[in-house]
């Protein structure tokens, strides 16, 4: 016979009852033949059928009004309204606070108006980002279309970062208005839906290569830096410890092409 | 929206199992899986396809690992051996109500992360590559974990009971 050899693995899954039923016949005459680990795989058959014994009459009471899912999802419905009237007045409220906090943040930084693409960035996120129906206009899927149509708008030849290594697929991206004329805004998210957005444009000064900086505004958090008169910050809702090599990739991919 | 309800609703009983023992406290478990059945409904279009299953599982786990996390940084520590299970067998005959108790009590004793993995497989049924999912690990670490939380609450069960008769039962 020409077996393979049977390992812890296949204990556990003959436990749970995991095995094709070729391999739960091998290991079944492996344990008729070696007493010893047939009383261990039996201890933990045991303590399987006390675990869900003793659990198991929790899942067969009757939910509480709060888990009822028809009702979390009306009360979902009611809220979209809310929730665009608190954006709205963050935003305003943003505008006037953060006209200050811009210009000191410019004074500090040489004026060299990486805090203003910061804070282009960070509204993005904030209105593309919680987006279910649309959050990009050209999705990943015509991405050369997507790459064309910013490079032609932002005249230079713009590459889309490749985050997969990070664990991060492009979702799409479009291009947004801001104060310095248009940008590129591309989207990206991972398996949980987690998401973050890349903007880019050129900056005033077409010469700028700055060290790469911190900065969080807006509820969002991120990197900004610009590489030969080009401007580019990462925001997301991740630790900043998490953005960082995220921001490091970017700026390697992304140099001029 | 209806996909949704037809694919999470069966799902409810074994959410609000899984973090009540994990928990160990009923309110704080419910309110856990309103929390996770909230960002599934926001979130239903952003999933990936594969298991819905194993989705909810991961969202509800991450839940459950940031209360741990600020509780722990709060200083303070969740319950491990006080009342509970009086709760959670309630439905148990008597006879066995003693036996289910004293696996439970066990079962706390373990580490968190052996506990959840020994949760997911043996009493949510979940894959080990979905297990693997929802705890963020390679499948290795799941079988690793999965063979150490089995090995340590079988030593916590002979240690109370010297010889016991579990050990000897015959295989069916």
């Amino acid at each position: 016979m020409n077996q393979r050899p049977i390992t812890e693995d296949d204990l556990h899954a003959y436990v749970d009852q995991a095995l094709e039923p070729e391999r739960r016949a091998e290991v079944t005459s492996y344990l008729d033949d070696h007493p010893d680990v047939a009383g261990r795989v039996a201890a933990y058959v045991t303590q399987r059928e006390q675990l869900r014994g003793a659990l198991g009459s929790i899942a067969d009471e009757p939910l509480p009004a709060e888990l009822n899912l028809s009702r979390i999802i009306e009360s979902r419905k009611r809220r979209p309204l809310q929730a665009w009237g608190a954006i709205a007045a963050m935003l305003l409220l943003g505008i006037g606070a953060l006209g200050g906090w811009t210009m000191r943040s410019v004074l500090q930084e040489g004026s060299n108006g990486l805090s203003a693409l910061a804070q282009e960035a960070a509204y993005s996120y904030n209105v593309y980002a919680p987006d279910r129906v649309r959050p990009v206009e050209i999705k990943a899927s015509n991405s050369s279309e997507l790459t064309q149509w910013v490079s032609n708008r932002l005249k230079q030849p713009v590459k889309v970062p490749d985050l997969s290594v990070s664990g991060y697929r492009l979702m799409g991206g479009r291009l947004v208005a801001t104060s310095h004329g248009p940008a590129a805004m591309f989207m990206y998210d991972d398996d949980r839906g987690d998401r973050l957005v890349v903007l880019t444009r050129p900056m005033s000064n077409r010469n700028l290569d700055t060290p790469m900086m911190p900065q969080s505004t807006g509820g969002v958090a991120g990197f900004v830096w610009a590489d030969e008169g080009m401007g580019y910050t990462l925001v997301g809702q991740l630790p900043g410890d998490a953005l960082k090599p995220i921001a490091n990739e970017i700026r390697k991919q992304a140099r001029p092409i | 929206m209806k996909d949704m309800l037809v694919q999470v609703e069966p799902l409810i009983p074994a959410l609000r199992r899984y973090a009540r023992a994990l928990m160990r406290d009923r309110a704080a478990a419910d309110d856990l899986v309103q929390d996770c059945l909230e960002r599934a409904v926001s979130r239903w279009h952003q999933r990936r396809d594969g298991s819905v299953r194993a989705w909810l599982f991961t969202i509800l786990h991450n839940l459950a690992v940031t209360q741990f996390r600020q509780a722990t940084a709060r200083g303070r520590h969740m319950p491990i051996d006080d009342a509970g299970e009086q709760e959670l067998v309630s439905a148990a005959a008597q006879e066995q109500r003693l036996i289910y108790q004293d696996v439970l009590g066990k079962l706390a004793k373990l580490p968190e992360e052996q506990r959840a993995v020994l949760l997911l497989v043996a009493v949510e049924d979940l894959s080990y590559a979905d297990a693997a999912k929802v705890l963020n690990v390679p499948i290795g670490t799941v079988m690793s974990r999965l063979s150490r939380a089995r090995e340590r609450l079988q030593q916590e069960m002979e240690g109370a009971a010297p010889g016991n008769v579990v050990v000897l039962r015959s295989l069916k």
